[in-house]
This record gives C-alpha cells, sequence and structure tokens, in this order.
C-alpha cells in the first residue's frame, strides 16, 4: 500500500488502484455527510479533483493520484457517508482507478515514510 | 494566530481534547468528541459551552435611553426578564444583536464578541452609562437535562421560565438566565472568574454533561433556525428582511405608543407595513449535499440571475438532513422549490417552516 501527501491511500492489484483516505484524514475531516464519486469510466489525470467529501465542517475534494480510467466507485457511500469515519481504510474505499503506468505508484510514500509525515 | 485571545479556561478545554480554530478574535474550542456526537447530546442531555469571548456590558441610563437604539420593548421588559433586540443603524441594517436583560437597578446586554468594539463605540456616542463587565466567564448549558444538571449546584431554577434571569448564589453570585442559542430548554450563566473552573468542573463531572464546541453550536442553531451575526445579519440587511421582526414590540411599530425613534426607524417601519426587497427562507436541499453560505440561489434550473443566496448552510444532525438559510427576493413565491448552485450544479430545494427542528423551551 501507498499513500499520497493528501492523506490517500492506494492499494494497488495489477493496474487496478483501490483509493481511500487514511483514518488521519478522517479523524481531521470529521463527520462525512455527503460523498459525490466520478462516473464509472471517467478518464482522469493526475491531480483532477474526482471526489467531493462534504463533512460537518467543511467540503474538500479528493484528487486522482494517477492517470488512468475510474473502473468501480464505492456506490455504498452516497447512501451511508458516515462509513467514511467508520471504517476509511476498509470498506469506505472510494474509487478503483485503472492506471496508465502502475510504476507511477512508487513515486508515493510507503506506510512508514507516512507515519513519518503525519508524525504519528 | 499571535492576536488571538484565549478563554480564561483554555487549559482545562485543551485537557479535555478540545480541537481549537480562530473565531472572532478568539481561539474557541470547536470540537470536542466531534460535532455530530456533540451536537446529538446537547438534543439528548445537556451540553456546556465556554461562550466566554461573547461580551456583557451594563447599561445605567434606563429603558427610555435604550429605546432609542434598539427597537426592542424595553420599557415593557420587566424586572428579572430578558429580551432579543439589535442595535440598528441610520440604513435600517443591524449594528449587532443582543440580548437585554432588566436587572431592576440597570440594564445588562450580552452581545456577540466580533461586534463588542463596534458596539461599545455605538452605545458610548448615545449613552452616558455603559460599563463593560471584565472578570466575568460566560457559560451556557444547554439541553433537556440542563435544568437537572445545575440543580445539583443551585437552587430555584426550576421557578425561572423561558427568558427570565435572576442572581443566585453559589459562593458568588451568579447571573442565569433561561435562555440559550441551541433551541433547548437550558440556561446561560455569568460566573466570576475566579470561580469558573470550579464551576466547569463540577458540572462535567455529571455525567449528562458533556463539553461542546462551536462546531455543534454552529449546527445547534441553525436547526433552531437561529440567525448568527456576520452571516444572516448584518450592516446591509434589515430585522425584517432577517426574518426578526418579531423582535419589534408592538409598542415600537407604526400606531404603537412609542414608534420609531431608533436608528433606520423610517426603513423599517415601513419594511413593516409595505415589505421588504428580500426575505429569509429556510431551505431543505433534496440529496445530501449541503448548500453552505454563499451558494447561489435561483428560481429555475436555467435562469441566469440568482434571487439570493445561502446565508448560513450545512447539516443538521437532528434532522438528518442538509438545511439552509437564505436571503431571496420577497416577491419570491412561497411554495415553489429553489436551487442552490454547488460545484457548477444547480440542485433543488424545498422552502421550509423555522425552526428546523422542533423547540424545547420552557415556557
Amino acid at each position: 500500500m501507498r499513500f499520497t501527501e493528501d492523506h490517500e491511500w492506494l492499494l494497488p492489484d495489477g493496474d487496478v488502484v483501490t483509493v481511500g483516505i487514511t483514518d488521519h484524514a478522517a479523524t481531521q475531516l470529521g463527520d462525512v455527510v455527503f460523498v459525490e464519486l466520478p462516473e464509472i469510466e471517467t478518464q482522469v489525470a493526475k491531480g483532477d479533483e474526482i471526489v467531493v467529501i462534504e463533512s460537518v465542517k467543511a467540503a474538500s475534494d479528493i484528487l486522482a493520484p494517477l492517470d488512468g480510467e475510474i473502473v468501480e466507485v464505492n456506490d455504498a457511500l452516497a447512501d451511508a457517508p458516515a462509513m467514511v469515519n467508520e471504517d476509511p481504510t476498509g470498506t469506505a474505499w472510494f474509487f478503483k482507478i485503472k492506471v496508465d503506468d502502475p510504476s507511477a505508484l512508487d513515486d508515493y510514500m510507503t506506510e512508514d515514510e507516512y507515519k513519518d509525515h503525519i508524525g504519528d | 494566530m499571535g492576536d488571538l485571545k484565549q478563554l480564561p479556561l483554555h487549559g482545562l478545554w485543551a485537557d479535555l481534547g478540545a480541537r481549537f480554530a480562530p473565531f472572532a478574535g478568539w481561539q474557541m474550542p470547536v470540537q470536542f468528541a466531534g460535532v455530530m456526537a456533540e451536537h446529538l447530546h446537547t438534543r439528548e442531555k445537556a451540553g456546556l459551552f465556554d461562550v466566554s469571548h461573547m461580551r456583557q456590558i451594563v447599561v445605567g441610563d434606563g429603558a427610555h435611553a435604550l429605546e432609542r437604539l434598539i427597537p426592542t420593548d424595553i420599557l415593557g421588559l420587566a424586572p428579572g426578564r430578558q429580551r432579543y433586540g439589535m442595535l440598528t443603524n441610520a440604513q435600517g441594517g443591524v449594528i449587532d444583536d443582543l440580548m437585554v436583560v432588566n436587572r431592576g437597578s440597570d440594564h445588562l446586554l450580552v452581545v456577540n464578541a466580533g461586534r463588542f468594539d463596534a458596539d461599545l463605540a455605538h452605545l458610548s456616542a448615545h449613552l452616558t452609562d455603559v460599563t463593560p463587565i471584565a472578570n466575568r466567564a460566560l457559560f451556557a448549558l444547554q439541553g433537556p437535562r440542563a435544568e437537572a444538571a445545575l440543580s445539583r449546584l443551585i437552587e430555584g431554577l426550576a421557578d425561572l421560565r423561558f427568558m427570565d434571569w435572576a442572581e443566585l448564589n453559589w459562593g458568588e453570585a451568579l447571573w442565569i438566565s433561561r435562555s440559550g442559542y441551541t433551541g433547548e430548554d437550558g440556561f446561560e450563566i455569568s460566573v466570576p472568574d475566579g470561580l469558573a473552573a470550579e464551576f466547569v468542573g463540577t458540572l462535567l463531572a455529571d455525567p449528562d454533561v458533556a463539553p461542546i464546541g462551536l462546531g455543534a453550536r454552529d449546527s445547534l442553531r441553525l436547526e433552531a433556525g437561529l440567525p448568527l451575526y456576520g452571516q444572516d445579519l448584518g450592516e446591509d440587511i434589515s430585522p425584517i428582511e432577517a426574518g426578526q421582526a418579531w423582535s419589534i414590540g408592538k409598542a415600537r411599530r407604526n400606531g404603537g405608543a412609542r414608534a420609531g425613534g431608533f436608528p433606520g426607524a423610517e426603513v423599517i417601519l415601513a419594511q413593516l407595513d409595505h415589505g421588504a426587497p428580500r426575505r429569509r427562507v429556510g431551505l431543505l436541499p433534496d440529496g445530501r449535499a449541503p448548500m453552505r453560505a454563499g451558494v447561489e440561489i435561483f428560481a429555475s434550473p436555467d435562469v441566469q440571475t440568482p434571487i439570493g443566496h445561502v446565508t448560513s448552510g450545512g447539516f443538521g444532525p437532528t434532522l438528518g438532513a442538509p438545511m439552509a438559510l437564505a436571503l431571496i427576493d420577497a416577491d419570491t413565491p412561497k411554495d415553489v422549490p429553489l436551487y442552490g448552485e454547488v460545484r457548477g450544479k444547480r440542485l433543488p430545494a424545498q422552502q421550509a417552516k423555522l425552526p428546523f427542528t422542533p423547540p424545547g423551551y420552557k415556557r
């Protein structure tokens, strides 16, 4: 698993990467009340804002971590956004992206590096 | 952050796990257990809020003098009673909204932190006996268990009705009103600084009482349909537009015994008689996406020009849905859906009666 500076976790399986947010990010966001997911088959570029998360406090975005195509989204989050607080690194994944270049994943932090990053 | 003021009990709140954020020049606890949990705790049990950033001002000029600045019926306010009111400006806007207490020998005003300097300048320019209170903290205990929790410390609370005020003894005199900013039954308690830590510690020893941050204070007041100065009220919004006409007593309206005589009276009383250009409306967005402050409101999905904007918006934990207050053109029909533009999309919202959730006041 890899981690971005924006507190996303990336779990690769071949060239498909599952993306969610970390416990740290979920705690910082506060209670999530709304999630807007991208359409399946959308082509995205690294840095595109593709998910909107609204907490009781504010709206924030999840950026596409890599170039590729959205192949699956977690529709359960639309009806139960609180899952993001309950199980951010498990059932509350956001989307799966088929990446153009799986080796680009290596640019992101390992778990140890991420823990250092957030001062854990 | 260097210039931010800290609450007298800042350290205690930090020890209890508060996350802090700047608000009106103060470093305020915004969250303890989480906004959702704190909100629901207040609605079910009792929430304790530190609102010591708000300022208390004693005015000794009398009711007639205060009525020259505030459109509320203050002469009709009996000793031991509190009323909501606003300082108006010459254009018919609002300098601040406040509580006025008749203490018998004088009046006590409670004003917003961010407006204190403007309020004090305005009051001092028109009155002669204006004294800001120093060395007293201010707390709110809100929720259905508030009376039981505070009664463990103080006798005589059950005699107070909504908007009653009394000086009650707990070592020293506490100033207690049965009022708040959540829509719940509860109390606002002015405590000498030296007693504040012990007072809070004693209340928090009760398992029904939990500390509540500014985040839940905002969602609670919004569900209760209560305006926030700087968002739903301002120098360029009249009390009538803001939906606060109810706070202007009959005696102060055209045809009343003491009609007008406050800044902006011509504008405000004409709006009372003939209507204001804009009106406040409660909105219940369809779906789950909140419409936050600043979101533009349209009469249809495709029309170019907005009819207004959201002044406060968010998610109501008790309501279980998003909610918003908006300021819109007054001639907008009341029974049609409106559309808020969120991230480029026009999302429908229904006009709703306020408050969004039923109040628990002990009248």
